[in-house]
């Protein structure tokens, strides 16, 4: 069992017959942005693009200004989209819905060299262009493979996963893609977005059940009072979720909830029950080296020494603890990006003189703080920043409250203290 | 007075429907510590994107509201989440024909 489609159980000779169908249809040599909202199909996709010697494009996110990079950065790339409305800016390859139909062809499984890039994975870096993080293919299914483990997945039974995230993000690319396929358990196709979705999602699928989800839809899920179908496992990334919500989470679903710490840079790194422990417990091979402020994570699955951007205090030679993140980071549902980043394109906008963004206060357990900003920005009104902030940044770092202002808080030395923008805001 | 109030007076049903897109204009706001006061946001301004600048985040909220206020359970397959979300009047005419409270 590779996958359920609508509660339909799709085995691996179609799935195998589907990719080499869909290979048939890719550009022999290149990159392409997968951008298939259905899971399966973006798995096919992506295990088309493997066997094809395509390299999949994962960027944070597809505003005009960073497709114009992606192209940049890859002038032979090619959308792969299963949707018939598609606004973005490159050649377009349909995902061939009549693959999914049809006798299935028996087709040999591919073999893949773990050395082969299979992704390149973006951040939105400090400046102007996205930074590309290489994932070879056997990296990835290493990391999934302890990942499979310290999950407890076993192999006696086989589990159906249901995520609420997309399969484009890197957590969802690991949780809800690679770690089944890494691990011969099934992916569930659909993409369920509120909690009645995600509770006919589940009903759908045998037991055992896992849900790979995030705080934000879990407080909704739990804050619903939906009564929820039996579940077997629940999986949370993207944010620390808070230990009364992962309590309720465990209770009302009558199953642990595991966490998942990890980075777009290394992939999966940890894992922690946090009803249990705050401390997580890092992969087999991975180490953690402090460098005066700063944390690198390297071994295991992990090609170079890679810096984490959170705060962490290493407890044990494979346990640490998480106290917050660096202050320049930005994490909103997942998604990344840093002050300096957003700064930069809000400086960039004609007519801006000055800007700022800044963290706003921190919400009750699990609600998402939003980011605001000052603008300093004669002639120019608030809706028409906006507007062209739209054009460059996810809408989840849009600033909520975006004021306009004389000036910027700036002490003598120039510098713009968070505090003094926030009381500035509160001010206002 | 009296004349004045006769005047605006409407059908029972859009009158209904004024009220509860009144209603969720200010649910909306509250829930997501808008900047803009429930008043000033147009029964047709869009709600996602350009419009009121809303994201997939909010909806998941405003999804709870309507959940907790009305009985409403949203469903992204059911009818076409798309066009519920289009506008304050869109998501009022849904709530108002499904709501079971």
């Amino acid at each position: 069992m590779l996958a359920y489609r609508a509660g339909e159980p799709v085995l691996v000779g179609q799935f195998l017959s589907d990719v080499a169908r869909l290979g048939a249809a890719l550009p022999a040599a290149g990159h392409v942005l997968n951008v298939c909202a259905d899971r399966y199909r973006f798995t096919v996709g992506f295990a088309a693009a493997l066997v094809r010697g395509l390299v999949t494009l994962l960027p944070p996110t597809r505003t005009p200004a960073v497709i114009a990079q992606l192209k940049a950065f890859a002038p032979d790339a090619v959308c792969l989209t299963d949707e018939a409305a598609c606004d973005i800016a490159l050649p377009r390859v349909s995902y061939p819905e009549a693959a999914s139909s049809g006798a299935p062809q028996p087709s040999a499984v591919p073999l893949i060299d773990a050395g082969r890039r299979a992704a390149w994975v973006f951040t939105s870096g400090s400046t102007g262009a996205p930074v590309p993080h290489e994932k070879t293919f056997g990296r990835m299914i290493a990391c999934m493979r302890v990942e499979a483990a310290r999950l407890e997945l076993g192999t006696d039974r086989s589990w159906a996963l249901v995520a609420t995230v997309p399969p484009q993000h890197m957590y969802g690319l690991e949780a809800s893609v690679l770690l089944p396929l890494a691990s011969g358990h099934a992916l569930g196709a659909g993409h369920p977005f509120y909690p009645a979705d995600i509770c006919a999602a589940l009903a759908a699928v045998p037991r055992p059940r896992a849900l790979i989800s995030t705080p934000i839809h879990l407080r909704a899920l739990i804050a619903s009072g939906l009564e929820l179908p039996a579940i077997d496992l629940v999986v949370s990334a993207t944010a620390p979720l808070a230990t009364e919500l992962a309590a309720e989470v465990e209770q009302r679903c009558g199953a642990r909830l595991l966490e998942i710490y990890g980075s777009t840079e290394t992939g999966s790194i940890a894992v922690r029950r946090p009803t249990v422990t705050a401390e997580w417990w890092l992969w087999p091979g991975v180490t953690l080296e402090s460098r005066g402020e700063e944390t690198f994570a390297s071994g295991g699955h992990i090609d170079r020494p890679t810096r984490l951007y959170d705060l962490i205090e290493p407890t044990g030679p494979d346990r640490f603890l998480l106290h917050g993140r660096v202050a320049e980071l930005v994490n909103i549902a997942g998604k990344r990006s840093s002050l300096g980043y957003l700064n930069h394109q809000l400086n960039s906008i004609p007519g801006v003189l000055d800007g700022a963004f800044f963290h706003g206060p921190a919400g009750e357990a699990g609600e998402v703080a939003r980011l605001g900003a000052c603008v300093v920005a004669p002639g120019l009104d608030a809706a028409a920043i906006a507007a062209e902030l739209r054009r460059r940044i996810d809408p989840v770092f849009l600033p909520r409250p975006l004021l306009l202002v004389a000036s910027l808080p700036r002490t003598s030395t120039g510098k713009l203290p968070q505090e003094a923008l926030r009381a500035l805001a509160a001010r206002s | 007075m009296s004349d004045n109030l006769s005047q605006l007076r409407q059908p029972a049903g859009s009158a209904g429907l004024a009220d509860l897109t009144r209603e969720l204009a200010g649910l909306i706001v509250e829930a997501l510590n808008l900047e803009v006061a429930p008043a000033d946001i147009g029964p047709d301004q869009p709600l996602y994107g350009e419009g009121l600048g809303l994201d997939s985040i909010d909806i998941l909220e405003i999804a709870l509201v309507v959940s907790k206020q009305y009985g409403v359970q949203l469903r992204a397959d059911s009818e076409d989440n798309q066009r519920i979300f289009a506008s304050l009047r869109q998501l009022a005419e849904y709530v108002n024909a499904h709501r079971t409270k």
